[in-house]
């Protein structure tokens, strides 16, 4: 057997904000109707998470679960037990029309903490980033410069982001730029004399 | 810079986050069309200015495809809807008549 490795051997730097590669996660794909009774114990015994409202995660421990479209689910679980989880799942999804796929090796998965983390990212996405618009639980997919990621907030100065594997090295370097030391435009920082909503 | 609102997942979406789909509620002649009509439903394309449907899929959010009612001259972007229509429902209707007046749907007119 090869021994699995993620695509950058968790690879970190340190700037504006600290930027790791998170090393292997177990993702899981689920797609079918969210409404489905089936699917939505597939989704939430796999993840030991609750079933999240649109644009936003549930984490619990190890697991998570990720709102990605109306009919689509992402289940965070630890790697070695995404196949078996898999498994599970299409157990008690039985014949209702729906998808469990593990695409652990497809993905990468990152992770920008400190104060500056939502300055990194509001550098790269198109995306509300303010305290008031973006806040721990909710989710978002959409794209870093030239690439589709899905990010979402661990705690007020933490980010999860998940992209495509074959575009990891890329993404980190997109990472690395934005955190680059004295890059800092302090939009987020509390402006003296700011009229509040402005 | 477009933002529409998705109506699927409920995002505001930036343009660069979307993927155009050129022009909606287009009505197809298939098979036993006379030439005519399948050349004008592959070929002939509205290019007002002013208010147009549009197609729009929200690529790199939810994937999935929906309308949007715009104005090609101001970018005012009157509504966003289902793309499950085969015509503008009312209240988009509404909603355009409020700001232009005297406008009229295609098939109205």
């Amino acid at each position: 057997m090869s021994e699995p490795v993620s695509a950058l051997k968790g690879a970190s730097f340190d700037g504006l904000a600290h930027v790791e590669e998170c090393g292997l996660q177990g993702m899981i794909t689920l797609r079918g109707a969210l409404s489905a009774r089936a699917v939505q114990k597939a989704a939430t015994v796999a993840s030991g998470a609750s079933l999240p409202d649109a644009n936003r995660a549930n984490m619990a421990g190890e697991g998570g679960l990720c709102w990605m479209s109306p009919d689509e689910l992402l289940i965070l679980c630890p790697y070695p037990r995404a196949a078996e989880t898999v498994e599970t799942m299409r157990k008690t999804l039985g014949k209702t029309h729906a998808l469990a796929v593990n695409v652990s090796d497809a993905r990468a998965m990152f992770r920008v903490s400190g104060g500056a983390a939502r300055e990194v990212l509001a550098k790269l996405c198109p995306v509300d980033l303010s305290p008031a618009a973006f806040g721990p639980g909710q989710f978002r997919r959409t794209r870093m410069a030239q690439i589709a990621a899905a990010i979402w907030m661990e705690d007020d100065e933490s980010f999860g982001i998940v992209c495509f594997r074959s575009v990891a090295e890329y993404a980190f370097n997109l990472l690395k730029a934005a955190a680059q030391p004295g890059s800092a435009v302090g939009v987020f920082a509390a402006r003296p004399g700011a009229i509040s909503g402005d | 810079m477009l933002i529409l609102h998705c109506p699927n997942c409920g995002v505001d979406a930036d343009e660069t986050e979307l993927a155009p789909g050129g022009q909606a509620h287009l009505k197809r002649f298939g098979p036993g069309s006379s030439d005519e009509d399948f050349h004008d439903y592959l070929f002939a394309r509205e290019n007002p200015r002013g208010v147009h449907f549009e197609r729009w899929r929200h690529a790199h959010g939810c994937g999935k495809w929906f309308h949007a009612a715009r104005d090609t001259a101001t970018l005012e972007v009157f509504a966003t809807y289902s793309a499950q229509t085969t015509e503008p429902p009312q209240a988009v209707l509404d909603a355009i008549a409020a700001r232009r007046p005297g406008w009229t749907w295609r098939h109205e007119s």
